[in-house]
């Protein structure tokens, strides 16, 4: 075993008194998920301030480093080595061996030792023991540098009841535990924007639920399934997602019998926005989440938006409001979803797109023209909201919860 | 929306259900005559005698010999072994290759390959119709033009090519040019007789004729030189390392032997439903088929292009209704491609995203393509009114 430990670093700052309590044991928690996953067995412990995770057995470091990799709150995985308690001059050969392990290029490259000593019966102090290792280090590696302000390298050794040694940080997610910030409705399509979306509010702690709207046959079975698929990404970091999937057919050519041609998009949306929040309710999400950025298309203007969240009691996050299209690129590119996201399947957002969609709907012209609805709509949405299916989407299993068609039954 | 009170599928050009004779040899064979061809025990000779036994069929069937046969694990596969085996064993006579633009991209991208290494193509046009003219294929052909491949049904539009005719065409300008037919569409659809058609090399597949997946085969001819794509063991004659596939293998000769038995019956059959559902879905306002609707067309196969309206959607629309077809071909459907048989054969741009196969099968029956045509009748005028701007 190369290393023997790995210690967690997370955020610190923000997360004080009680919470802090809480966010540790959430983390803990979402750590020993991740590890389950992993082959091997491991001990996660807090410890002054610290959170190791020890391999008591072999283990595969690449997945061990790629499941923590994944847990939300983790700013940093260091490797560590660890080592028995010896004397001084013995534990200048282990730290020079272990930085030349670590650091096989070395030349002009800038360091310092960082001396924590938490057994405090060791007869050289942490100055001391800064100054001895550095010096080592220089003697046996003369192309390095000294810098204690700015320094490349940072060798860090621990003295417990055992010495840690770790130089290495692995960057980790950042954010918060899964599930230390409630629970919101995702508006899942089968685009690059919604998984992104739903990925940065899960990373604030936040449990995802999805609604997801297709529209046979406009759309097809495939189109679903890759929503599945890109929900199983997302899952990879949030855990569980119960997946709403609700047959908007009907109320679509509805719309479009009824309703100005250029106004389609805007009210469907806000009959989007009025069902994913009904299930929202239902299932107790405190808040919806969209993958709108501002101006992107005909519907994502301001003026837009406001016409869209006027039916909305619940928050609306939309946490790529200020993001261009790239930059949600690059994100769906680093979580996975964006091979997904571009394959070639319609959803029901694109299939009767006007022209010249309006861009600045007024809230009264568009409510007005809604009451052309009013002979069926509600049972409709109605009839949407009773037949939906609902799936649980795991990262390696999916489960039929509800089929479409059938009535529902108490607790989902 | 209604229920799906009833599944008629008519993809049979995608793939088809395997026969329940079929389905039970291969139970069999699975469960109890597990053997390996190769093994000396008895386990191995019961296994040999079904391949010897699936052998002869198809070579009764081809009206060829027992060691003309190779089996593969599919047609691509053997499409693969006839191009790129015969273009490397026949280098030496010349580099030049034709074929058409209408072909099957087992086919069209295997002759990519061989561009790639070095080999010259001709691409045939077709007409109208997707029909290969012998006499295009003739004046093509030079002293270097060591192979020549033209399918023998169209998979997207049905068209049947004079494939004995162009067989004919060839050998009469250069005796040494191999012919080589992809017949995976017709195959246990029309009679095949490779030696009078001037056929040096052709392949079919086992899934298209109710037999099982995962199985194909190449008829080489007599004299025809061929190097493996494929090393290994030996079998086959070292033509095909790997163990054979014996239930597949057995499964794809009876499917074939219960296709030939009553083939002509069947194709009666099959034609009169196409004719009759033709004639009933041109009444339907902005319907174009593609390619011929007549005798000279494949009976199972109809593609249809209906003005305004997406494939996909009026795909899905049927589907609702338990009609399953596929719109343009299958293999390629699952990415947005333009078809490059449709292109060729002109048809206008308004109609190439608006086109779905119907393909049928000795399962269907004649109230499978009149609940097709109903369907149609219902759904066009409606799924028009709802339309993008």
């Amino acid at each position: 075993m190369k290393y023997q430990s790995f210690l967690i670093k997370y955020a610190e700052i923000g997360v004080k008194g009680k919470n802090r309590g809480l966010f540790e044991e959430a983390l803990v928690r979402q750590i020993r998920l991740a590890l389950k996953r992993c082959e091997g067995k491991f001990r996660v412990s807090r410890t002054s301030g610290r959170i190791f995770v020890d391999a008591l057995e072999e283990y595969d470091f690449d997945e061990v480093t790629g499941e923590l990799g994944t847990v939300f709150g983790i700013v940093g995985i260091c490797p560590v080595r660890i080592l028995e308690v010896m004397e001084p001059e013995e534990l200048k050969k282990a730290v020079v061996a272990f930085f030349g392990e670590e650091y096989p290029e070395r030349a002009g490259r800038t360091f310092k030792v960082r001396t924590r000593r938490l057994a405090k019966n060791y007869p050289l102090d942490s100055q001391e023991l800064n100054a001895e290792l550095g010096e080592a280090l220089l003697e046996a590696y003369p192309e390095l540098q000294v810098d204690v302000h700015e320094p490349q390298i940072v060798m860090h050794m621990e003295l417990r009841e055992r010495v840690y040694l770790y130089s290495h940080v692995l960057p980790g997610l950042g954010g918060m535990p899964v599930g230390s910030g409630g629970k919101a409705m995702l508006l899942l399509s089968g685009g690059i924007d919604s998984p992104v979306a739903g990925y940065m509010i899960a990373k604030r702690g936040v449990k995802l639920d999805a609604t997801y709207f297709n529209a046979p046959p406009y759309t097809s079975e495939r189109a679903f399934q890759k929503v599945v698929d890109l929900a199983k990404e997302v899952a990879r970091f949030t855990g569980p997602i119960y997946l709403h999937n609700i047959n908007f057919t009907e109320i679509q050519l509805y719309i479009y019998e009824k309703c100005p041609h250029d106004e389609l998009t805007i009210i469907m949306r806000r009959y989007m926005m009025r069902i994913a929040e009904a299930i929202a309710k239902r299932t107790e999400c405190q808040g919806l989440i969209t993958g709108e950025s501002i101006g992107q298309v005909a519907s994502q203007t301001m003026r837009s938006l406001a016409v869209t969240n006027a039916v909305c009691t619940l928050p609306v996050f939309r946490p790529l409001i200020g993001f261009d299209k790239e930059e949600i690129i690059t994100v769906s590119k680093k979580i996975g979803t964006f091979e997904t996201s571009i394959q070639p399947y319609e959803d029901c957002c694109t299939i009767f797109v006007a022209k010249h969609p309006v861009t600045k709907p007024i809230l009264d012209v568009i409510a007005r023209h809604e009451h052309n609805l009013d002979e069926k709509i509600d049972e409709m949405v109605e009839r949407a909201l009773a037949t939906d299916e609902i799936l649980i989407v795991d990262r390696d299993h999916v489960r039929v919860l509800k089929k479409a068609e059938e009535p529902l039954q108490e607790g989902m | 929306m209604e229920t799906k009170s009833r599944e008629i599928y008519l993809d049979n050009s995608a793939t088809t259900r395997v026969y329940p004779e079929v389905a039970a040899l291969m139970n069999r064979i699975f469960l109890e005559e597990y053997g390996n061809p190769s093994s000396m025990h008895h386990k191995g000779v019961e296994a040999e005698r079904q391949l010897r036994q699936a052998r002869q069929i198809l070579a009764g069937i081809l009206k060829g010999k027992e060691k003309n046969l190779i089996f593969t694990s599919c047609g691509t596969e053997a499409d693969n072994l006839a191009l790129i085996g015969a273009a490397r064993a026949n280098a030496r006579s010349g580099k030049h290759l034709i074929t058409t633009r209408i072909e099957h991209p087992a086919v069209l991208e295997t002759m990519k390959y061989l561009e790639s290494e070095g080999f010259e193509v001709t691409y045939l046009p077709v007409d109208a119709e997707g029909v290969v003219s012998p006499d295009d294929v003739a004046d093509a052909v030079r002293e270097d033009t060591i192979l020549v491949s033209v399918m023998h049904t169209n998979n997207e539009i049905g068209t049947v090519e004079p494939v004995a005719e162009i067989g004919a065409a060839i050998k009469a300008r250069n005796p040494r040019t191999l012919f080589h037919v992809d017949a995976v569409q017709g195959f246990g659809k029309a009679a095949i007789y490779p030696k009078r058609m001037h056929i040096d090399l052709l392949t079919a597949s086992g899934h298209k004729i109710h037999g099982p997946k995962g199985v194909g085969v190449l008829y080489v001819a007599d004299q025809v030189r061929l190097r493996t794509i494929l090393y290994g063991g030996g079998q086959q004659g070292g033509m095909r390392s790997g163990t054979e596939n014996v239930p597949g293998i057995a499964g794809m000769a009876l499917a074939a032997q219960l296709s030939y038995q009553t083939l002509e019956e069947d194709q009666r059959r099959l034609r009169a439903m196409k004719t009759a559902f033709v004639e009933r879905v041109s009444r339907i306002d902005g319907i174009r088929f593609n390619g011929r609707t007549d005798e000279k067309s494949a009976a199972h196969i109809i593609s249809l292009s209906a003005e305004g309206v997406r494939a996909e959607v009026l795909l899905h629309a049927l589907e609702d209704r338990g009609i399953y077809v596929s719109s343009g071909s299958a293999c390629a459907s699952n990415r947005p491609h333009i078809s490059e048989t449709l292109l060729a054969i002109g048809t206008p741009k308004e109609y190439l995203e608006s086109t779905i196969r119907i393909s049928t099968s000795v399962m269907n029956t004649p109230e499978d393509l009149e609940s097709a045509a109903a369907a149609l009748e219902e759904l066009l005028p409606m799924l028009r009114r709802y339309t993008r701007h």
